[in-house]
């Protein structure tokens, strides 16, 4: 009994809550007609798409940069990965590993760069980031437009020039992880094995870095930049530091998100990528300045199975199709809810 | 005085715990009209804990409440905020101010409580259109300041003030108000000269003569036998003594407090810096710290002394190790061992070998949100790189948990640390053990020259005797030559070799710590002594 009054409060109550609400919708799936294994099939997709980007969250919190709310700029980068590799023409799983690669020195560069800006305006890094990543997204939508991209599966058919706003990757690296070791049992139950792994692995590296000196270094930086001074740590490098990990994790979770959804969005796609991402990450209980993978995992499949189970669900109860709207009305308000969550730590 | 009749005040059994801490175990005492009790302990002992409970302040409600009981003339209460202790004629002043300070000194004594003129807005359109009656506020606020015996311009902003006035003050707005039966003083001579204090404490004696029964807590265990009637000491939760203070001493006190034996005679050493090599100079060092800055320092310091470097506040003293770390702007020359260190990057100071505890605990010192054992290992780690195990042929380097517990547990164990375990948050514990928690993190990292800064403010006597004898023990088991930051000069003459001491930012004269006291005042207020003291 203690054991157990002891794991709730280490877990604490807001996600047993948010979790036994997700149950409850895994429980009446099925009296409404809707197959339970599709149902959790795709929130293990969806939880494999995001769970990246979720992760995209961690460096920045822990060097006490905030939340990443700059995430699009890093999507940007995997952008120009992604396309990049489809323009010159790489096919198959291979090239994924090429998107990944041209992404990388986008994402250091930009990283960098934004890095840099957010060790200028400590204190404020947050409402920063927000306009770092509007902002780049509206710079973007004009050289998505301008830049000599040739490839045809990618270009306005009519002019010969300038990128479509939703590009296919079927044929490129569309369920290039995903399909990897993928398993199924019954109709509507599959297990993207490849693209959980890649999740996996990433998220071990993150767990990895945070357990050597330099990632040490920078949880102490967030924790009490002062001290981490007067224990001859240059701040200001530790913080741009974790900006580019940051910056990379983002620019690698949007083409894991490519492969399994199928297309790439450009123009006003990387949006509102940030929210669902600082979302996941506060509802699995990490604050301002303190996150663990655990946090992100947490965070992500209650997000997620959230927001997929809940539309379909109210959907096949009242009998008609609101689904978008449904979708909608949850996402903001588990955005809202998170939000207001801010400052509650664990760990 | 008035010993007779039901008791005005009387606490029952209480009991509190903070994070599974137990700070209050059991606690009963009383207090009677006209009384003026002293209560006296270590820090953490519990002092405040008890007096928060009695002023119903929030932090208790919102850490899970008391057990026990509280019996206001006879009536048993309970607060659920200070207003509600105040109403009951509780009156607390805190340590720290909670003065407004660009109102005047009577605005803030009777500030929300001040005396109205009716007029016929506030007839009609409510009470917030009433003036103010300054001629009123004036005469009330007179009265209160004539009641301490000294001498307030009640006209003159509270912010412009020295802090003894402002405690004056404070302790006004308190007697202001008419119903106040209990007034609680915490550390109220703290920041007081020795003629402002006894003028307090003869003030709080005419308060009792009037029948406020008075909670004195001090450090000063000379005032609380002179002022007090019945002297209490608290340690570790519980009151260990209620004695009547007259005939008691200073010493039999502090033994209370400690529960052991308080070392008051320090053994001097003899120790002949002359002999030993120098390790550490600092030529025309300038420092930029706001409040204490350095001008011009020469200093040596030698291998294996105990150089004391003392001064009144704002002179200084502060701003030489925070310099030599490179926490602040500095220029000038910083020579260890013949090697000249680069200012302004805390790096290459601690590169050298030389480490510094900060007077400043909490800003500077710890992670107040991270484990002790983190507080204690991360400065090794990122300096000596210490406590890292590799991984992968040396790819890959990890903490070593077990290391860093077993070098944690060491220290907890040397120094006495009170935690429930290495695990436990550094902002959790007391001020005294969040110092040893500091200096456990300077010896972790073995340095050659230690810097320390006021290592003993703010925490209690049996602390403050262990902190000054950790150091002591640490020059001399390894070697490592300390300097030392102090403003209290009898500290550093129990602990140090020699002491330099600062006036205007630059060394005033260097004297042993055996000379006797007046030459040391004499250097601090006069400044400049002969060139040829300061080279020796």
């Amino acid at each position: 009994m203690k054991k157990i009054l002891q794991f709730i409060r280490s877990f604490g109550w807001p996600r047993i809550i948010i979790g036994l609400f997700l149950l409850s919708l895994f429980v009446i799936a099925p009296f409404v007609g809707l197959s339970l294994s599709a149902s959790l099939s795709d929130t293990i997709t969806r939880f494999g798409m995001n769970g990246i980007m979720v992760l995209a969250m961690v460096p920045m919190i822990h060097s006490g940069c905030g939340l990443n709310f700059g995430l699009p700029l890093g999507i940007i980068a995997g952008l120009l990965g992604g396309t990049l590799a489809i323009e010159f023409n790489f096919i198959g799983p291979f090239s994924f590993f090429m998107a990944l690669l041209f992404a990388t020195p986008f994402a250091l560069l930009f990283g960098y760069g934004y890095g840099k800006l957010l060790n200028r305006v400590k204190g404020g890094e947050m409402i920063i980031a927000t306009y770092v990543g509007f902002s780049s997204v509206a710079f973007m939508c004009i050289m998505w437009l301008v830049l000599p991209y040739r490839h045809p599966t990618m270009v306005w058919g009519y002019a010969g020039k300038g990128l479509r706003t939703t590009i296919s990757t079927e044929g490129f690296y569309w369920r290039s992880l995903s399909r990897f070791l993928e398993f199924k049992i019954g109709p509507n139950f599959s297990f993207p094995t490849g693209m959980i792994l890649f999740f996996a692995l990433i998220a071990f590296l993150v767990w990895a870095f945070f357990h050597t000196k330099k990632g040490t270094a920078m949880t102490a930086v967030g924790s009490n930049s002062v001290f981490a001074r007067a224990s001859g740590i240059d701040i200001d490098k530790m913080r741009t530091l974790s900006v580019v990990m940051s910056t990379w994790l983002a620019a690698a979770g949007i083409l894991v998100y490519q492969q399994s959804f199928g297309f790439i969005q450009l123009y006003m796609g990387p949006f509102y990528m940030a929210l669902p991402a600082v979302s996941a990450i506060l509802i699995g209980g990490a604050s301002v300045n303190k996150a663990s993978i655990a946090n992100v995992i947490a965070g992500t499949f209650l997000f997620q199975g959230i927001l997929t189970m809940t539309p379909s669900v109210m959907n096949s109860m009242i009998q008609t199709d609101m689904s978008e709207v449904i979708r909608i009305v949850v996402s903001n308000g588990m955005i809202l809810y998170a939000l207001t969550r801010k400052a509650e730590a664990t760990r | 005085m008035a010993q007779s009749g039901a008791p005005l005040l009387e606490m029952r059994n209480i009991s509190k715990s903070y994070f599974g801490n137990q700070v209050l175990n059991d606690v009963n005492f009383t207090l009677h009209r006209g009384e003026i009790l002293g209560l006296v302990g270590e820090n953490g002992a519990g002092k405040s804990t008890l007096m928060n409970i009695l002023f119903g302040m929030d932090v208790i409600q919102q850490t899970g409440g008391f057990q026990g009981k509280m019996v206001v003339d006879g009536i048993e209460v309970h607060y659920h905020s200070s207003f509600d202790a105040i109403a009951d004629g509780i009156g607390m002043v805190h340590q720290e101010f909670s003065l407004l300070p660009d109102f005047s000194v009577a605005e803030n004594i009777v500030l929300n409580r001040e005396p109205l003129f009716f007029s016929f807005a506030s007839e009609v359109f409510g009470q917030r259109l009433n003036t103010l009656n300054r001629k009123e506020m004036d005469k009330r606020s007179k009265a209160a300041i004539d009641k301490l015996g000294f001498s307030l311009d009640a006209a003159s902003a509270v912010g412009t003030m020295p802090v003894g006035h402002k405690q004056f003050t404070e302790i006004a707005r308190e007697l202001s108000k008419e119903s106040i039966k209990i007034l609680i003083l915490d550390e109220p001579t703290a920041v007081l000269t020795e003629q402002e204090a006894s003028i307090l404490l003869k003030a709080i004696k005419g308060l009792a003569a009037e029948g406020i029964a008075v909670i004195f807590i001090s450090h000063r265990l000379q005032e609380v036998i002179d002022v007090c009637d019945t002297v209490v000491v608290m340690r570790d939760g519980k009151i260990v003594k209620e004695e009547p203070a007259k005939g008691l001493s200073i010493k039999q006190i502090a033994h209370w407090m400690v529960g052991r034996q308080v070392d008051h005679e320090s053994t001097h050493r003899i120790f002949d810096y002359k002999k030993s090599p120098v390790i550490l100079s600092l030529e025309h060092l300038w420092v930029d710290m706001p409040g204490e800055v350095v001008r011009d320092v020469n200093l040596t310091v030698h291998q294996g002394e105990i150089l004391g470097i003392g001064g009144l506040a704002g002179q200084g003293k502060l701003g030489i190790p925070n310099g030599a770390m490179g926490l602040y702007p500095a220029g000038g020359k910083v020579i260890f061992e013949g090697q000249e260190i680069e200012l302004n990057q805390p790096k290459k100071f601690l590169d050298a070998g030389m480490a510094f505890v900060s007077e400043d605990r909490r800003g500077v010192g710890l992670l107040l949100d991270e484990s002790l054992d983190w507080n204690i290992s991360f400065a090794a780690m990122q300096v000596n790189g210490k406590y890292l195990k590799p991984y992968l042929w040396n790819l890959l380097q990890w903490r070593d948990e077990k290391e860093i517990k077993k070098v944690s547990n060491k220290y907890i164990d040397a120094l006495q640390i009170k935690c429930t375990s290495s695990k436990q948050k550094a902002k959790e514990l007391s001020g005294g053990n969040q110092q040893k928690v500091c200096c456990a993190k300077a010896f972790a990292l073995e340095p050659r020259l230690l810097f320390v800064s006021e290592p003993t403010r703010g925490i209690d006597i049996g602390a403050k005797a262990l902190v000054l004898q950790t150091l002591r023990e640490y020059n001399q088991m390894s070697g490592t030559t300390i300097v030392m930051v102090s403003s209290e000069l009898e500290e550093l003459r129990s602990a140090c070799d020699r002491i330099a001491i600062v006036t205007d930012g630059k060394i005033a004269g260097i004297l042993p710590a055996n000379a006797p006291s007046e030459e040391f005042g004499v250097l601090m207020v006069a400044g400049s002594k002969d060139e040829k003291e300061t080279d020796a």
